[in-house]
């Protein structure tokens, strides 16, 4: 059995670790510093930790006004409020004027668990997605986590990161290199290319498995940054494969699939069936059983798979 | 304040209000009232009060001005164009497809502006982050915002207020343009924020005010607040909406709008250019 680590805790320790060698970077939070984990931060600096206080539009243009004197901040708060809440001031106080601010948040889609809808984001994606100039990633595990934590603090410009609650293996391995915009090929197939990204990764290399026991070879693609996407390993996938399902763990509207469908419509026309969350609600339940009820398991993505390569035809 | 600066001052200003005029009418569009009320302010700013210089916009440790209150572009443009950060004939391209002078302030292509507003409230926010970095860096910039009084309806401004008493920010100073007027009329009738001067202090403000349209005046305020140490600086600034254009004071219709040839004649006139 792998080791299973939360994003977010891979965020925390990340933020405490190059907050050493970093010491411009600065990190606030609107009192969820015990959930996000920016708490292993502030254990760390103190003196670079503010809290906001529930006040995230104000946290918003704290960060921004930081940046331009010079820190790294990091605001972070749930999903929902970072992206959601503070649309407006991440698009017009940090997007518009291209403000060097990193967005760190965690409690992303449905393995909230069981808080339920109103904590539930499955939108930022598509919402941090239409922002100019914004770097949109989503890890898949701990390593990821961490490696992207470092990358945006290198990147000049805004960045917005997203982090799951829950608990997830590690499927890269110590020697993984990260790169904004690479997208990362973790299986060969033929016959469907699985695109996926954040905690669904895991699950794709698990329907891999399925459709080999039925004789499909399935390759399976890690798509961490949502933009700049990968339009190089997407179109390629497309190509050798024929047909493509997209897996993610937000809506099927404007998120990983959207932005594949997107390319591809444009530039190497192919099926592409998206696994996500469908245009409704999450609700209350341990994260576990939602990603079936939600249909974000293997199970459900090798279904989709099937239905693709039948689109081939 | 001596004659001669005083009479500098009064001039400087003048000038500023002619930009004003100038780049709307040129526009045939924006927002000349709330502009005209803080053109006596922004001109003692810049040409009393703010360590800046047109000859390096970006020197690091210069004092930091965000006009939270965006709309009132114009009277930034005018008066960083007396300071000698843009040229005084770019105001007329104001507004236009090719100029770098947007309807709301742009910091990425327009020397001087500090940061981009537009957005009601969200300013506040930036001047508290400016704020914070300059206090964790011991470093002796200081940071002024100018909001609107209809802009202090926007939560955000509260937020924002919270955070720099709690913070004790006393190298922060708003002020807020008490004009009295917002689109849809009388800020009394359509929401009104007053009391301003209670609700700052019970945020751990210290409260000062002065009449916008006297230079000895608002003098005496950013004196009040230097001699502050301990808590950030609000400075309720009484002004008169569309001051020095015998048509446009105090005339909700001339929030956001224009004047016609006409109308251009005789506020020019009223600004002793004819």
């Amino acid at each position: 059995m792998a080791e299973k680590i939360a994003t977010r805790e891979a965020y925390g320790k990340a933020l405490a670790e190059f907050g050493a060698e970093y010491e411009n970077l600065v990190v606030l939070d609107a009192d969820l510093a015990a959930a996000t984990k920016t708490g292993i931060f502030k254990k760390a600096f103190p003196e670079r930790f503010f809290d906001c206080g529930i006040a995230e539009n104000n946290m918003i243009g704290v960060a921004a006004g930081l940046a331009l004197t010079g820190k790294i901040p990091f605001a972070s708060s749930f999903a929902m409020f970072a992206a959601g809440r503070s649309y407006e001031q991440v698009r017009n106080t940090v997007g518009y004027p291209h403000i060097n601010v990193k967005i760190g948040a965690t409690h992303a889609g449905i393995t909230v668990g069981e808080d339920g809808a109103t904590h539930q984001c499955c939108e930022d994606l598509a919402l941090m997605r239409t922002i100019p100039g914004m770097v949109v990633i989503n890890p898949a595990d701990a390593v990821e986590a961490r490696l992207a934590v470092k990358a945006a603090i290198e990147h000049d410009g805004p960045v917005y990161l997203r982090f799951g609650r829950m608990a997830v293996p590690v499927v890269n391995g110590d020697d993984y290199k990260f790169e904004i915009g690479k997208g990362v090929k973790l299986a060969d197939g033929c016959d469907v290319a699985l695109i996926a990204t954040g905690i669904e990764v895991e699950q794709a290399l698990l329907a891999r498995d399925i459709l080999a026991a039925e004789g499909i070879k399935a390759s399976v693609v890690n798509i961490h940054t949502i933009k700049p996407l990968d339009e190089e390993l997407v179109i390629a996938e497309a190509k050798a494969c024929g047909a493509v399902v997209t897996c993610e763990e937000h809506s099927i509207i404007g998120g990983l699939g959207s932005a594949v469908a997107e390319v591809l419509s444009e530039k190497c026309p192919t099926p592409v069936l998206k696994v996500g969350v469908n245009d409704e609600f999450g609700r209350s339940g341990p994260a576990k059983e939602l990603v079936s009820y939600f249909h974000l398991d293997a199970e459900s993505i090798a279904a989709k798979a099937r239905e693709a390569i039948a689109l081939k035809k | 304040m001596d004659t001669k600066k005083l009479e500098f001052l009064k001039e400087t200003a003048r000038r500023v209000r002619v930009g004003i005029i100038d780049a709307v009418f040129s526009a045939a569009s924006g927002h000349p009232g709330g502009s005209l009320s803080i053109a006596d302010v922004v001109t003692y700013l810049y040409f009393e009060k703010l360590n800046v210089d047109p000859a390096d916009p970006q020197k690091a440790d210069r004092d930091r001005l965000v006009l939270s209150k965006g709309h009132c572009a114009p009277a930034l443009y005018s008066v960083l164009a007396q300071k000698g950060f843009l040229p005084v004939e770019d105001l007329k391209t104001l507004r236009k497809t090719a100029s770098y002078l947007q309807g709301h302030p742009d910091m990425k292509h327009t020397p001087g502006v500090d940061m981009s507003s537009g957005s009601l409230g969200q300013g506040t926010s930036v001047s508290c982050g400016m704020a914070l970095s300059a206090k964790l860096d011991g470093a002796d910039y200081k940071v002024y915002a100018i909001l609107g009084d209809g802009e202090t309806q926007e939560g955000q401004v509260w937020e924002a207020a919270m955070f720099a008493g709690h913070y004790g920010l006393s190298n922060l100073c708003w002020l807020v343009d008490l004009n009295g007027l917002q689109i849809d009329g009388p800020i009394a009738e359509v929401m009104n924020p007053a009391p301003h001067e209670d609700k700052f202090r019970a945020f751990g403000w210290n409260v000062v005010h002065c009449d916008a349209h006297d230079f000895e005046s608002i003098e005496a305020a950013y004196k009040a607040f230097d001699e502050c140490s301990d808590k950030p600086t609000v400075i309720i600034s009484h002004s008169v909406k569309g001051k020095g254009v015998s048509f446009m004071e105090n005339n909700v219709n001339w929030h956001g709008a224009a004047p016609n040839a006409e109308q251009y004649e005789i506020a020019m006139a009223d600004l002793g250019e004819r």
